[in-house]
C-alpha cells in the first residue's frame, strides 16, 4: 500500500532552483520530469499538442476575417435571444460561459478531495462536472440548430461573409467534441471511484497498475484545458 | 522552497482557494460579458477583452491545473512552446492583410 518507487526516496532529486534544477532536470540521464508521473506528464504533452490544433484552427479564422472583403457578421446580435420580451445580445455563449467555468469549479474540487481520498465527494463532484459538460453541449446543440435554421451553413449565411459559418462550426464543432469526449471520460473515473478501485487498488483500463487518486488529477487537467479553450474562444470569436 | 510531497499524494491546497479563484473567473467573464453589453468599441474594447483573457487563462493554468506548483522543468516544457503560437499570429496578420489588399486593388476597384 505504501509502497514508494525507489527513485523518490533519493534526496538528490529534489527540485533545485530556479535554472539550475531546469537544467539539472533536462540534462539528467534518467527522466526529465522528476517527481512528475508519466501519466500526467503524458496528459501534459497530449494538452500542448491540441494547444496547437485549436491555435491553428484560432489562427485560420483571424486570417479569414482580417482578409475578407464582405463584412463580418456582428456575433453579438447573431448568438443573441428574446428572454421574455427582452432582446439580450450574446446572452446564450455568457450563459454556456459560466456554466463551463462552474464545471471547472466543481472538478478543481474533485481533485482535491480525491487527495484526501474522499470517495464519495469525489465521485459526486465529478458526476456534477459530467452535468454541467452535458448541459453546456445540449446548449451548443440547441445554437447549432437555431443558426442551421436560420440558413447558416459552412459556405454561407445570411448576414455577410461566407468564412464565418465554416469558421463557427469548425471551431465550436472540435471543442463540442472535446467536452463531449471529457464527460464520458469524467463519468468512466467517477464510476471507478465511486466503486473504491482506487483503495483496494483494482487493476484495470485507467485505473493502472496501484491504486492512487492522481487519475483524478489528470482527468482534471483535461476538463480545465477544455474551459480554457473555452476562453479564448469566448475572447476571440465572439466578442471579437 | 514549496516541494510537492511524494509522487502519490500530490496537490494538497485549501478548498477555499478554489473558490476564490472560481469567483474571480465569474467575475472576469461577467466583465467580458459586459465590454460587448456596453458596446465598448475599439482599442479600450480589445485591450479590455484580452486583459480578462489573459488573466482567466493565467487562473485556470496557475491554480486549477497546478501548475504553480509543478516542477519548473515541466512548467517551461508546457509553457513555452506556444509562444511560438504567437510568432505564427504575426506572421498571419501580414498576410490577411497583405490578402485583403490585393483583393480590394484587384477585385473591389476592378468590379
Amino acid at each position: 500500500m505504501n509502497e514508494v518507487a525507489p527513485h523518490t526516496l533519493n534526496p538528490k532529486i529534489g527540485r533545485a532552483p530556479g535554472w539550475q534544477g531546469i537544467v539539472a532536470d533536462w540534462s539528467s540521464d534518467q527522466r526529465a520530469f522528476k517527481n512528475v508521473s508519466w501519466g500526467k506528464a503524458m496528459m501534459w504533452i497530449f494538452l500542448l499538442s491540441d494547444t496547437f490544433i485549436f491555435g491553428t484552427f484560432l489562427i485560420s479564422y483571424m486570417t479569414v476575417r482580417m482578409s475578407t472583403t464582405v463584412p463580418w457578421p456582428n456575433p453579438s446580435e447573431v448568438f443573441a435571444l428574446e428572454i421574455a420580451g427582452h432582446h439580450l445580445p450574446l446572452i446564450l455563449i455568457a450563459i454556456m460561459t459560466f456554466v463551463l467555468i462552474s464545471s471547472s469549479g466543481t472538478m478543481a474540487m474533485a481533485v482535491n478531495c480525491g487527495y484526501r481520498r474522499d470517495r464519495k465527494k469525489t465521485a459526486i463532484l465529478m458526476l456534477l462536472t459530467a452535468v454541467l459538460g452535458a448541459a453546456f453541449v445540449g446548449m451548443q446543440a440547441f445554437e447549432w440548430s437555431k443558426l442551421i435554421a436560420e440558413g447558416v451553413r459552412p459556405w454561407g449565411n445570411p448576414w455577410g461573409a461566407e468564412q464565418f459559418g465554416s469558421s463557427f462550426f469548425m471551431i465550436t464543432g472540435f471543442h463540442g467534441t472535446h467536452v463531449t469526449i471529457g464527460v464520458i471520460f469524467l463519468i468512466i473515473i467517477a464510476r471507478k471511484v465511486w466503486r473504491g478501485d482506487f483503495d483496494d487498488e483494482r487493476r484495470g483500463f485507467f485505473t493502472s497498475r496501484r491504486g492512487h487518486y492522481e487519475i483524478v488529477e489528470i482527468t482534471g487537467l483535461y476538463w480545465h484545458f477544455v474551459d480554457l479553450v473555452w476562453v479564448f474562444i469566448f475572447a476571440l470569436f465572439y466578442l471579437w | 522552497m514549496s516541494q510537492p510531497t511524494t509522487r502519490n499524494e500530490g496537490q494538497h491546497h485549501p478548498i477555499r482557494l478554489y473558490l476564490v479563484v472560481w469567483v474571480w473567473l465569474f467575475i472576469l467573464s461577467a466583465c467580458s460579458y459586459l465590454v460587448d453589453f456596453f458596446h465598448v468599441a475599439g482599442y479600450l474594447r480589445w485591450s479590455l477583452i484580452l486583459i480578462f483573457m489573459a488573466l482567466k487563462a493565467g487562473l485556470i493554468v496557475a491554480v486549477f491545473m497546478h501548475m504553480a506548483w509543478e516542477r519548473l522543468a515541466l512548467a517551461y516544457a508546457i509553457l513555452v512552446p506556444p509562444l511560438a503560437l504567437l510568432v505564427f499570429v504575426g506572421i498571419m496578420v501580414f498576410e490577411s492583410n497583405y490578402t485583403l489588399f490585393t483583393r480590394l486593388a484587384f477585385f473591389v476597384a476592378g468590379s
